[in-house]
């Protein structure tokens, strides 16, 4: 599937469109297929979200949500040598889905 | 240490005003995204890979106990509790929030402390060597040019947007603490055959995805048209280097393809012309800035006072180990390693930035500084309060004792932080640190230099490492190559790859033959760079790939 | 981006009269008639020419004399060779309009008019007050250049 995700232009935040806005989490994300090119201007141009662009990601079995790059995948999670600073803190197997 | 006047402050708060009024347009839509980015990155503050950065200026390393205090009041207060000090010699912090941005900058203006120009194609903080002022082997202090060139290159109206970004280093020893042949532009105040002081200008070094090693291009330039000769190899490189491809746009680019000989040409005329145009402040201005940087009277004048620790102590390694040859034999320059083991290199929290501070404050004369290498220096310490300040650094584990091992490790903040990066630095950084320093064969290495980029940009300075690593993206999978033979000092090269790369766990092995070799084959008082350049990569080839 | 206008007459070249939005000097508009800087140094009664990027400012220093107007053009606001371009004219004694064209931002003009920019023709008009704000921002400048600016250095020491 195509995903789409930016920063959001005041926090700076990543995120994830969902189909109707931007959420904080990958889990979240809509397969936007043809429509990207269009979401991503309107959504730049109304200043909703920072420098948007299209990933591929698979859908996992348990429901998540998996980009294919390990870039998209740390930035979905947060740094992996500070776990405390993630997403999921008390988590630490989040970090294996990373990598 | 430098105080801005009446002139300096006005500037910096204009600074302030400027960006609050850019990110408001920003705001409202009266500016895109492209027109903003170069503002914001002029301003130090990127978009990165989880947040916005910001990168603050500490000119050429150095900043007071006030300062500090006040980069870790940011830390707490804008963004995670923490900052990472940079290559550079400057902090970053990596959770920032646009809406705060103007408000951080105007925080520092009230200490005496900007972002300007830490980012974008324009001059960045000129750096310089990080034990200025105190070591024994300076010609003189460099800081005072920085900062005459710092004054100078803010907001320079024609070189704001160069084909890339421009670094300058001032160093003014022998030995080369600053990486100064690795700059854009490296100048090392000399003393000239008539035992004047000048310049001695390198230009066209560089790292990145083209490593070179600037040329000399003129041998002294007269301390009264310093900044008239930098002003003409500016506009050169202004006006001739390329623009049609960014990763070509660097002056090392120039240099190389138009030939050291030509372009010092070029400049020499340029230079002439420039001389007519009054564009060099009075020797007046180096003579009014140079009273800042004046030892404090007590370092200069206090007598020795000779200390014995007992050998093998932890104490005693420390010493060994941290501190550095200062003018005055009855102190020395001590470094605060921000390469705990196991650690991220580079990085300290709000807490421990207010325990340097304090420290600073209590045993340093309230100096610090930043090396390039990641770790905080006080520049004036009494042998006599050394038990006492490392004490104190144990309480708030800064006391590693592992300046040059192998384990202070410079690393950049790769794929855990930078959108750049291909590869994570970080967590490499640390496997090595743990491995080296838990079998306690980083204190038989000695000095060897390790330094990771996580991409080719070279922000980890891996060229220049004796050791040094390079991230990479292999099909979508980290991936590690490894380097030998670099020095980022007087001895400056670059390092050579050593064949196929290796997967994380592979190159901490790697690195443990390289140097399993280097122990077997060492000859007397040589250094792991000494050794290879003995015996050549062949050996250390066939060790690695059989 | 919107593609810059043409002069009236002769066009290709240039921008036009109408879309001169800023300008800093007392005498008459010169007449629009701006050439390639090849054009110009192969006819002797042309007075505008039109630098770009990568031509070399320095071809025109034989003929300053009978220069009434040098635009500069910016394609891209990040290319900023005109900036020396500019300087080295007025350097050399150039005292004819010196116009920006092209893509020139608010947040640049003031390093411009330093350079020796004396008319601004962006391509997209500037906002009034942004303009003022822009140069009325800094109270003075490190650096002497082609304007009357005091460099700090020279407040400090006379």
């Amino acid at each position: 599937m195509k995903i789409l995700t930016g920063n959001d232009l005041l926090s700076g935040a990543v995120v994830w469109w969902d189909g109707q806005g931007w959420s904080l989490h990958v889990e979240h994300a809509a397969d936007a297929g043809e429509e990207a090119p269009a979401i991503m201007a309107r959504e730049e141009a109304a200043r909703r979200v920072n420098a948007p662009y299209a990933i591929e990601a698979e859908r996992e079995a348990g429901g998540g949500i998996r980009p294919a790059h390990i870039k998209d995948r740390v930035r979905a999670l947060g740094p992996t040598v500070r776990p405390d600073l993630t997403l999921k803190p008390s988590e630490p197997e989040a970090l294996d889905w990373v990598i | 240490m430098y105080k801005y006047d009446s002139y300096d402050q006005a500037m910096v708060d204009a600074r302030v005003a400027e960006f609050r009024d850019q990110c408001e347009r920003r705001l409202s839509g009266k500016l895109s995204e492209d027109q903003f980015k170069p503002l914001r990155l002029m301003n130090g503050l990127y978009l990165q890979l989880h947040a916005y950065m910001l990168r603050v200026a500490i000119p050429y390393g150095t900043l007071d106990s006030r300062q500090m205090h006040a980069l870790a009041d940011i830390a707490d207060k804008y963004d995670r509790g923490y900052g990472h000090f940079t290559t550079r010699q400057n902090i970053q912090y990596n959770w920032i929030k646009l809406e705060d941005a103007a408000d951080i900058l105007a925080d520092l203006a009230k200490v005496e402390m900007h972002a300007i120009q830490t980012s974008g194609n324009c001059i960045r903080n000129i750096s310089s060597d990080h034990f200025a002022g105190a070591a024994a082997d300076e010609v003189v202090d460099p800081r005072p040019y920085a900062e005459l060139l710092r004054q100078w290159s803010s907001f320079h109206p024609e070189f704001s947007y160069l084909p890339r970004k421009f670094k300058i280093a001032v160093i003014a020893s022998e030995q080369d603490r600053a990486a100064m042949r690795l700059h854009d532009i490296g100048i090392n105040i000399v003393r000239g055959p008539g035992g004047d002081l000048g310049a001695a200008f390198y230009v066209g070094g560089g790292m990145g995805r083209t490593p070179m090693i600037a040329p000399c291009i003129r041998e002294f330039v007269p301390l009264d048209q310093l900044v008239t000769y930098s002003e003409a190899c500016l506009r050169v490189y202004n006006r001739h280097g390329r623009r049609d491809n960014k990763y070509k746009a660097r002056i090392k680019i120039l240099v190389h393809e138009m030939g050291a000989e030509e372009y010092a040409r070029q400049v020499e005329a340029e230079f002439a012309h420039l001389l007519e145009q009054g564009v060099e402040p009075p020797l007046a201005e180096l003579e009014r800035i140079k009273p800042f940087f004046d030892l404090p009277e007590e370092v200069a004048n206090a007598a020795d006072a000779p200390q014995a620790e007992s050998p093998g102590s932890e104490l005693a390694e420390w010493i060994l180990a941290n501190t550095h040859k200062h003018k005055n034999p009855a102190f020395v320059s001590a470094v605060i390693s921000l390469k705990p083991v196991g650690g991220i290199p580079g990085d300290a929290t709000a807490e421990q930035m207010h325990v340097m501070a304090d420290l600073a404050k209590e045993y340093g004369f309230d100096e610090l500084r930043v090396m390039h290498t990641q770790n905080i220096v006080l520049p004036h310490v009494r042998k006599a309060d050394l038990p006492a300040l490392f004490a104190k650094l144990q309480d708030a584990s800064l006391a590693t004792a592992n300046l040059d091992a192998i384990d202070d490790i410079i690393a950049c903040p790769g794929l855990d932080y930078c959108s750049l990066a291909n590869a994570r630095s970080i967590p490499v950084a640390q496997k090595i640190s743990r491995r080296f320093a838990e079998s306690g064969k980083a204190k038989e290495l000695g000095k060897l230099k390790l330094k990771i980029s996580g991409c080719i940009n070279a922000c980890g300075h891996h060229h220049a490492g004796h050791i040094g690593i390079l991230g990479v993206d292999r099909k979508g999978v980290e991936n590690y190559q490894l380097l030998l033979g670099g020095s980022e000092a007087e001895d400056v090269s670059l390092a050579k790859i050593t064949g196929p790369g290796f997967d994380e766990d592979g190159v901490v092995d790697a690195i443990e033959t390289v140097t399993d070799l280097y122990m077997r084959e060492r000859e007397d008082g040589e250094r792991f760079l000494d050794t290879y350049r003995r015996l050549g990569m062949a050996p250390f080839k066939e060790a690695l790939y059989g | 981006m919107a593609e810059p206008t043409n002069s009236p007459a002769g066009g290709g070249l240039g921008t036009g009269r109408d879309e001169v939005q800023l300008r800093f000097r007392e005498d008459d508009l010169p007449p629009n008639a701006q050439v390639t800087v090849d054009a110009f140094l192969e006819q002797d009664d042309a007075t505008a020419v039109r630098v770009e990027p990568g031509d070399d400012a320095r071809d025109l220093l034989p003929h300053l004399g009978r220069i009434r107007l040098v635009e500069v053009n910016f394609p891209v606001f990040g290319d900023g060779r005109g900036y020396s371009a500019a300087r080295l004219l007025r350097e050399e004694g150039y005292t004819g309009e010196l116009r920006a064209v092209g893509d020139v931002l608010v947040d640049q003009i003031a390093y411009m008019r330093r350079c020796g920019f004396d008319s601004f023709a962006p391509e997209r008009p500037l906002d009034e007050a942004d303009v003022k704000a822009a140069f009325d921002r800094f109270p003075h400048a490190y650096q002497a250049a082609a304007d009357n600016a005091v460099p700090i250095w020279k407040l400090r020491h006379g």
